[in-house]
């Protein structure tokens, strides 16, 4: 136990860094809006993907269950919010409706695929999560006809946005003599939705729930014998990630105002993935640092890579695109063989890792 | 000690009395039999374990041993016979609500969540006997934030009790061997059973941990737990059982005080005529 | 023309290709318990390089009898390398490790393996050359090309060749051997390293053939091929029953057929409500469905939860 003192001091200093944080924070997108307001659109998509491998990390990093077909989550709300809220069916619900909508939708699809699925073993079910990606993105291509639902690989465009009131988060606002920008209103909003996102998965990760996920990932036969109804943990946990890909993909749809399947395939899947095997599965922080740096590096190289090559060879020969997809598949080998904890390991991860003494070990 | 005196009234209350017809037999086992394949694991098998006694369950490799215990505990389901625990039928429970109707088990390969806190663990074993959700654990409110110091607690004085609280912090996987068994025990204990099913518990031990182990079984039954144990240790069952079970080929060939066995000539003759505590030495799956 | 066989004929020439790729996942996995996620992509290496080749034979003016089988060797030595890398690199280092993360690293050999296909070959769909003059031939009502004859014959042959290999040979004793289990196969002086390495090269070899036979069959070739033929390879595997070499040939040709009849007839079925554009679906349900209802696979041993 450390004496009192000591942990009055810290709590002092953990609310100050808490304030100067929250300050930089709010700073921020001005501070970004000054070098290009496509950087205000890029810190959002990135607390956008954020969202995503958080609601993610719950499946994979607290519960131990590989979902590589994620995105259609991120979809089906993204679906929901764009069919309930733009001229496709001419309803133009309100979004304190139609992302909970979402959410529900999402987290209902995320139990009609684990229902039949959990009683397989991680890698089968990683392997019909990614099926079960395609399936979806498959029916939202060629749910165009007969019956238009989807509009097809056309998406659906003209989405309505997120307003509450008269106050719209579209449009620019000038308050107090600062213009405030589309953009910079949606990122104070997605902001608040990532802290409120990371309170949430904190808290559940320190509960009885979230030990019951650590359980089942551990070792199944004993959560059983220990009383936990191990089908119904695992089917909160998909629940529960599915619902937040779902508000995510509610959100995707309102900021921007047009979907098609072309934005959940499979790479998308892979890509959230990367974040949290990056970050540090089961680490709150560790995933949100995973998904800024997957968002940001790549946006950086886009915007260095491309000039330098151009300076240097006189032309384009590897498009940042590729790079940053080289990347993803490096990061993903190079952590899995040489820190499989992600950059920010879990204490759990750590534990593991020096109780197994390193990676290698005998065949199997 | 290891009672919980907060119970709730959905809980099962330690060694009370539930039905009077039979308020001194725990468990009942009636014409339990499974085959696997073409193979015969357990035939007819009957018996009954009194609140409080600890009962033991011997017999050489191959006898059904392990069986039973997968039956007893849910992971398979007998092809015939039943169970009734506490008054109630146990039929095709799976073994969570086995677990929650009050009987908690061991494993023979100790299985802990190795990489989780020794408290951990042992908080892990309380699932059964708390409730808080999913928006219980996001608004903490004061009925979760209570409960939660509950389990702590009850984790933190059962770590007590099996002597091993100094290491609630250390991930479970770094405990030396006898103490992974005691934490298993503790773990177990922590969803309040009415049976704890210990399932040789004392394979790879030392003497030292051994006769530590023997102490620790009869605190648990001080505390009003009955215990069935499965073991190769002639040495442990005869001195820690009330009663003992001798199985052999899936079938019931004796049962009695450690004594009465002892001397029975069909256990003498199944243990291929060599005396039961040269069993000691036995080591293998049941 | 007969519509139900001509589904039947174009099924099964699919079905032998998935089964040639399943073959390389299923042995894989009977020996390492690894799904080789990026087994798809050699495929797909193996058709580029085979096309590459064949161009650069074309002004040579060799005729294609010869050119055919330098490609299948470059591409086949080509497969194999990558394959024994990709075994070395991303994989043995985590034997022992969760298994989640072996198939994590598979991910990522995957997509490194696309976009450096994507930096060498490019973005847009290569039209892959006709080595041969394409023939119809009609057989009760149905239609069956040259091409899809030679296509059914390499695999019957490579299939033949893998089985007897397997059964008939040292090698594939001890492969099975180590299949059944490493440890007592080690104590028996198996070099299990060696037979898992083996094993990707086979593996490998038979993607990069299967690569050129798919190419071949639809003229085109492109650096996301592989991915989505793995897929359905995979979930003809699992349909065999996962680890089983003859099941994953039984897999491949069943679900080769359950698409193409799928394909045929989803529209007459549901009214036109869906059409073949809904062909890729099939193989995923079919893998729900085997793994739900009989994780063993068709011929397989039980899969459902053994930790």
């Amino acid at each position: 136990m450390r004496p009192r003192a000591a942990l009055r001091r810290d709590s002092r200093l953990l609310a100050a860094g808490i304030v100067l944080t929250a300050v930089a924070l709010a700073a921020l997108p001005f501070a970004l809006a000054g070098i290009g307001t496509a950087w205000v659109r890029i810190t959002n998509l990135a607390i956008l993907f954020a969202l995503l491998a958080l609601g993610l990390n719950i499946v994979v990093g607290f519960a131990g269950l590989l979902d590589l077909g994620y995105i259609a989550f991120y979809a089906v709300g993204a679906y929901a919010y764009a069919l309930l809220a733009s001229p496709q069916f001419g309803i133009h619900w309100p979004f304190w409706v139609t992302l909970p909508i979402g959410a529900l939708v999402a987290a209902v699809f995320g139990v009609l695929l684990g229902a039949p699925t959990l009683k397989l073993r991680g890698d089968y079910l990683a392997i019909v999560t990614l099926g079960f990606g395609e399936i979806v993105r498959i029916f939202l291509n060629n749910l165009g006809s007969p019956v238009n639902i989807t509009n097809g690989p056309r998406g659906i465009a003209r989405i309505d946005g997120l307003r509450i009131g008269e106050f719209d988060f579209s449009s620019a606002d000038t308050l107090f003599g600062l213009v405030v920008s589309g953009p910079i209103k949606y990122y104070y909003l997605l902001l608040a939705a990532l802290v409120a996102v990371i309170f949430v998965s904190v808290r559940l990760q320190n509960s009885r729930v979230g030990r019951a996920w650590e359980a089942v990932r551990e070792d199944e036969i004993a959560a059983r014998a220990a009383g936990i109804d191990t089908t119904r943990v695992k089917l909160l946990a998909f629940a529960m990630g599915a619902s937040f890909g779902g508000v995510a993909g509610g959100m995707f749809a309102a900021i921007q105002g047009f979907i098609s399947p072309e934005s959940f395939v499979l790479v998308e899947s892979i890509m959230v993935l990367s974040m949290v095997v990056l970050g540090g599965m089961g680490n709150v922080g560790g995933v949100v640092l995973g998904a800024l740096l997957l968002s940001f590096v790549p946006e950086v190289l886009r915007f260095t890579v491309g000039p330098m090559q151009r300076q240097l060879f006189g032309r384009m020969i590897v498009e940042p695109e590729v790079i940053r997809m080289l990347l993803f598949g490096l990061a993903l080998v190079l952590i899995m063989t040489l820190r499989p904890g992600g950059l920010w390991p879990s204490a759990v991860r750590r534990r593991e890792l020096s109780l197994r003494g390193g990676a290698s070990g005998p065949l199997r | 000690m290891i009672r919980d005196d907060r119970g709730r009234d959905d809980a099962p209350a330690l060694g009370a009395a539930r039905s009077p017809a039979d308020a001194r037999v725990l468990l009942r086992a009636l014409g339990i039999s499974k085959k696997f394949g073409g193979v015969r694991a357990l035939e007819g098998l009957s018996f009954s374990i009194r609140r409080g006694e600890i009962y033991g369950l011997i017999g050489p490799n191959g006898a059904g041993k392990t069986t039973l215990f997968n039956l007893l505990t849910g992971i398979d389901a007998p092809d015939a016979g039943t169970f009734e625990f506490d008054g109630r039928p146990l039929a095709g429970a799976r073994p969570h609500q086995v677990a929650r109707a009050g009987i908690a088990r061991t494993f023979q390969n100790i299985r802990l969540f190795a990489n989780l806190s020794v408290l951990e663990n042992v908080m892990i074993g309380r699932h059964a006997r708390s409730r808080a959700g999913v928006l219980g654990a996001i608004l903490r409110d004061r009925a979760t934030r209570a409960e939660e110091a509950h389990i702590e607690q009850r984790a933190l004085a059962l770590l007590e009790f099996t002597g091993i609280a100094a290491r609630a912090n250390d991930a479970a996987g770094t405990l030396s061997y006898g103490e992974q068994r005691r934490l298993e025990i503790a773990r177990a204990l922590a969803s309040e059973p009415l049976l704890l099913c210990l399932d040789e518990p004392a394979a790879g031990m030392n003497a030292a941990e051994g006769l530590a182990l023997k102490a620790l079984i009869e605190s648990v039954r001080a505390q009003g737990v009955t215990a069935l144990l499965i073991e190769h240790d002639m040495r442990l069952v005869m001195s820690v059982c009330d009663r003992v079970l001798v199985l052999d080929q899936g079938e019931r060939i004796a049962e009695g005080t450690p004594r009465e066995v002892r001397s029975d000539p069909a256990v003498i003759a199944a243990y291929l005529g060599t005396d039961p505590d040269a069993g000691a030495s036995r080591a293998g799956t049941g | 023309m007969d519509i139900f066989l001509q589904q039947i004929i174009n099924g099964v020439t699919l079905g032998a290709v998935y089964a040639v790729v399943a073959l390389g996942y299923t042995m894989v996995y009977g020996i390492i318990q690894l799904i080789n996620f990026a087994h798809g992509e050699l495929v797909m290496i193996g058709a580029l390089v085979a096309y590459s080749v064949l161009q650069i034979l074309d002004p040579g003016g060799l005729p294609p009898a010869a050119r055919l089988p330098l490609a299948l060797v470059a591409a086949a030595a080509t497969c194999m390398t990558l394959g024994w890398l990709m075994e070395r690199l991303a994989y043995r280092p985590l034997r022992g490790a969760p298994r989640l993360a072996p198939l994590i690293t598979a991910i990522g050999v995957s997509i490194l393996l696309q976009h450096l296909a994507l930096m060498i070959w490019g973005r847009s769909p290569i039209s892959f050359p006709a080595l041969v003059a394409s023939e119809t031939y009609v057989v009760a009502g149905a239609a069956i090309t040259n091409v899809q004859i030679g296509i059914l014959a390499t695999s019957t042959a490579l299939m033949a060749g893998l089985a007897l290999l397997i059964y008939g040979s040292r090698l594939g004793t001890a492969m099975r051997a180590t299949a059944q289990d490493p440890a007592v196969a080690g104590l028996m002086g198996i070099d299990a390293d060696r037979i898992v390495a083996l094993t990707f090269l086979i593996g490998a070899a038979l993607a990069a053939v299967a690569g050129v036979m798919v190419a071949g069959y639809y003229g085109i070739a492109h650096y996301t091929m592989g991915a989505p033929l793995g897929l359905k390879a995979f979930c003809a595997a699992v349909l065999g029953g996962i680890g089983n070499v003859p099941g994953a040939m039984l897999g491949g040709l069943v679900l080769g057929v359950v698409e193409a009849l799928g394909a045929g007839y989803i529209g007459d079925l549901t009214g036109n409500v869906f059409g073949s554009n809904y062909q890729d679906v099939f193989a995923f349900i079919v893998l729900i469905l085997v793994l739900v209802l009989r994780p063993s696979g068709l011929l397989g041993e039980r899969v459902g939860d053994r930790a």
